[in-house]
């Protein structure tokens, strides 16, 4: 009853953050098979393995409540990706993919990857805002040509990077390398702009009806726009962060299907297929237990393919879980 | 139906009601938004499972799991919110879940065909099997519905409020459906608030008042005074308080507005402190008008003038921009969002006066504010928009654009499929706010009520203008519908020499 009286109904909670209880259940069963899990070392690996991935999740999420999606990302990070670190490259390198060009300082190079993202992100959410194409279709275009465009610019991987912009994600305090704080950083804004911005009451206004949305007086192309803007931002510096993390990149492996993690994630933290619902907790948890489930398959030296099968197999769950939870109740 | 109770986290919807409907009748139930017909409906045809109490179906106790076992056992229901699939064929709607087949894999279409255009044939429906469901007017929709519905070996129709999208012509073709019906031993169960067809139409009548049974009795023993104090529980004043008040200056002026084919040549003027009322049928052109005015659709000729200044809207938000409000016609489509809880419906086109960040503790005591002004009911502001009633859902929608505070306020339909407390209260708020200088714009198909209402009323007949009659203010009866009805039959055109 003293719940009750504070307004605060346990079950709706647990309900509601169904996938946080799946994650600690996870992790605490992870530790009593392999004690090693649960050590600072091991889950500093393990977030900042996911951080990459979890930028581009911050994007992606925002297409899928606007009821689109965003198959671009992995991709478009890999194009990033080769271009950052291209002039990220010591100007007195022998093997330097541009020999004698300008060298830019680190912060230059990442601005230039997320420009990068940025431009392809208006230029999808402009396809889909005003010529009305599928987001799928709009974004499998970029994909490819995003991948083929990064194979272009450099038929090799770019290594042999500056230390300067390798920092931005290596250099580590606290023990943590900045990725990690990179990663938190845009989820902040992410959530930020989610609960406590206009554009974010926008989106969920379009994901949820598009044409109720036009009438109360939402310019719907424009916040499209700025929506796939955003997850090619994201995309963008991931790909920087990617190139940064790694000290090389190659344009054929480079953000592989990182879009289908994402989606993956979004969507086991809640976020709904058919737009309107999202909430960032929720893709946190998400993007927390792909990567539990990544870490945990690895320290029980499971087989990549099994890894494949058992988030397959959650993905199908979480989702039938969350239509059931999402059923009109009238 | 004996003592079905439905409840519903945290609301108890239903409260042990009673219903017995004879075969061959029509037996109407009445009560406001919210009293729980729709839900008692839904219990019958097994959309949602009743919580307890028993349903008996030609004497025998029945439990339908599934609106398909209601329709297989001769129980169909024609819904108050359509649910057409916009891309397909007439016909397939029609035989959307049981389309008739060659064999056990081949659709037969021929057969489709033909089997449609008998029904059509058979009850008299303009309608045509190949047109696509999604260029139908609401009303053409509707009438797939009956089309469906009639087409089961069915011994009980449900009509949930199946002439708020009717004119008044499709309504006297629906009541000869209906007449048709009865004389094959059909029971119907027919949901409205218009108290004048229900007294023309009903056999019984029974009432209900938030989830509870109120009683049942033979048509012929009620009347209106009776039926609406039962169903509110005191007395109604006037349905349509029309006060008059001020009119000011020229707020609006249309000047030979066109947008394509759907219409042409409109002109009009609108003052403040005027309601200015649309009559015409469904698809003369009304909703188009409108939806120029507020941007939503292209305007291809003509000049609109707000304070004697020309401006170019060109979308809901320049609209808004400018000090217009709409409430669109279309409530599911493009009214609610169904998902956001009624803080956020509310307060979704002032989203601007919220500041960055957004301050969600002034949006929550706005909405509260009007909602409470508007009487919505509901269990709390945190509730999905999508778990109320039509009405509820209306008087949000209300707020939404009350909250903006327009010069000019639009109301399309505003008050269709709502019981008759909420209207009443809906004409009054409109009543209201044009004495405080506002210009109203209103779109009604029911005739009483922009006769109610209306300072001027513009009849549109096809896309053409074909008269702005004003208000006769000498006493008497404001409007003379019967010349109306020759404007909105386009039989008398005040404006032929201007085409």
């Amino acid at each position: 009853m003293e719940a009750t009286k504070k307004g605060f109904n346990f079950k709706q909670f647990i309900s509601n953050n169904i996938m946080w209880v799946v994650l600690v259940v996870l992790a605490v069963a992870l530790t009593a098979v392999r004690p090693a899990f649960f050590t600072v070392a091991n889950l500093t690996t393990l977030i900042s393995a996911e951080s990459v991935k979890g930028i581009i999740t911050c994007g992606v999420c925002w297409c899928i409540l606007s009821a689109g999606i965003d198959l671009g990302p992995g991709a478009v990070a890999a194009l990033s990706a080769v271009v950052a670190a291209s002039l990220a490259q010591p100007a007195d390198l022998a093997t330097r993919l541009h020999p004698g060009g300008i060298h830019l300082p680190a912060i230059v190079c990442i601005i230039v990857a997320m420009v990068i993202g940025g431009i392809v992100g208006i230029i999808c959410g402009w396809l889909v805002a005003c010529t009305h194409i599928h987001p799928f279709i709009a974004t499998l275009g970029s994909q490819l040509i995003c991948r083929a465009l990064a194979k272009m610019y450099s038929s090799s991987p770019v290594s042999n990077l500056d230390q300067g912009f390798r920092n931005f994600a290596v250099y580590k305090i606290l023990g943590i390398p900045m990725v990690v704080f990179i990663f938190l950083i845009v989820f902040i804004i992410s959530w930020f702009m989610m609960t406590q911005c206009r554009f974010g009451k926008n989106i969920f206004a379009i994901g949820g009806n598009k044409q109720a949305a036009r009438v109360a007086g939402i310019n719907v192309e424009k916040n499209l726009i700025l929506t796939y803007m955003w997850s090619g931002l994201m995309a963008g510096l991931a790909g920087a962060m990617l190139a940064a993390r790694t000290g090389s990149a190659d344009p054929s492996t480079n953000g592989l299907q990182y879009e289908f993690d994402a989606i993956a994630a979004a969507t086991i933290g809640g976020t709904s297929q058919t737009g309107g619902i999202c909430k960032m907790s929720g893709v946190m948890s998400g993007i927390l237990i792909l990567g539990v489930i990544n870490n945990g398959l690895v320290l029980l030296g499971a087989n990549d393919n099994i890894t494949q099968v058992i988030k397959g197999l959650i993905i199908v769950v979480a989702v039938v879980f969350d239509m059931r939870k999402n059923a009109v109740r009238p | 139906m004996h003592d079905i109770v439905k409840e519903f986290p945290g609301v108890k919807a239903l409260k042990g009601v009673q219903l017995k409907v004879r075969p061959g009748t029509v037996h109407t139930l009445m009560g406001e938004n919210g009293a729980g017909k729709s839900t008692l409906m839904k219990c019958l045809i097994g959309i949602q499972p009743c919580t307890s109490g028993k349903i008996i179906f030609n004497g025998q106790e029945v439990e339908f799991k599934s609106p398909l076992q209601a329709m297989n056992a001769g129980i169909t229901m024609i819904h108050q919110e359509l649910s057409p699939v916009p891309d397909r064929t007439v016909c397939e709607n029609l035989w959307l879940g049981r389309f008739p087949m060659k064999n056990k894999l081949m659709c037969d279409h021929p057969r489709a065909r033909k089997e449609a255009k008998e029904l059509f044939e058979k009850w008299k429906l303009a309608l045509n099997p190949d047109d696509m469901m999604k260029d139908l007017t609401v009303a053409q929709q509707q009438m797939v519905e009956i089309a469906k519905a009639v087409s089961y070996d069915t011994k009980v129709v449900i009509m949930d409020e199946p002439t708020s999208a009717l004119t008044e012509t499709e309504v006297e073709h629906l009541f000869d459906i209906i007449a048709d019906l009865k004389s094959k031993n059909v029971a119907i169960i027919y949901i409205s608030h218009k108290m004048e067809e229900i007294f023309r139409i009903s056999d019984d009548i029974s009432v209900f008042r938030d989830g509870e049974y109120i009683g049942t009795d033979r048509a012929a023993n009620l009347n209106v005074d009776k039926v609406v104090e039962m169903m509110v529980g005191r007395q109604v004043g006037n349905m349509f308080p029309k006060v008059d008040c001020p009119i000011g200056d020229v707020i609006l002026e249309v000047k030979d507005l066109a947008s394509g084919k759907a219409f042409e040549h409109v002109s009009f003027k609108v003052h403040r402190g005027e309601i200015f009322g649309f009559a015409g049928l469904v698809g003369a052109g009304r909703t188009e008008i409108v939806e120029t005015i507020f941007g939503m659709r292209k305007k291809t000729a003509g000049q609109i003038f707000l304070n004697g200044k020309e401006v170019n809207i060109k979308s809901p938000e320049d609209a808004i921009a400018n000090s217009i409000g709409l409430l669109t016609e279309d409530r599911r489509g493009n009214g609610i969002f169904g998902l956001l809880d009624i803080t956020e419906n509310t307060v979704m086109a002032s989203l601007k006066n919220y500041g960055f960040p957004q301050n969600h503790k002034k949006m929550e005591s706005d909405a509260i504010k009007w909602n409470e002004a508007m009487r919505t009911k509901t269990p709390s502001m945190r509730q999905r928009i999508m778990n109320l009633s039509g009405g509820n859902q209306q008087k949000v929608l209300l707020a939404r654009w009350l909250l903006l505070d327009p010069d000019i306020l639009i109301v399309d339909e505003p008050t269709r499929g709502i019981d008759v407390g909420a209207k009443s209260e809906i004409h009054s708020i409109i009543t209201r706010l044009a004495g405080e200088g506002k210009a109203i714009i209103m779109i009604s198909s029911e005739l009483p009520e922009v006769s109610g209402m209306a300072d001027n009323i513009l009849v549109m007949y096809e896309g053409h203008m074909m008269g702005i009659i004003p208000r006769n203010r000498d006493g008497g009866d404001p409007y003379d519908s019967q010349e109306l009805l020759t404007y909105a039959h386009g039989e008398k055109n005040d404006f032929a020499t201007a085409k």
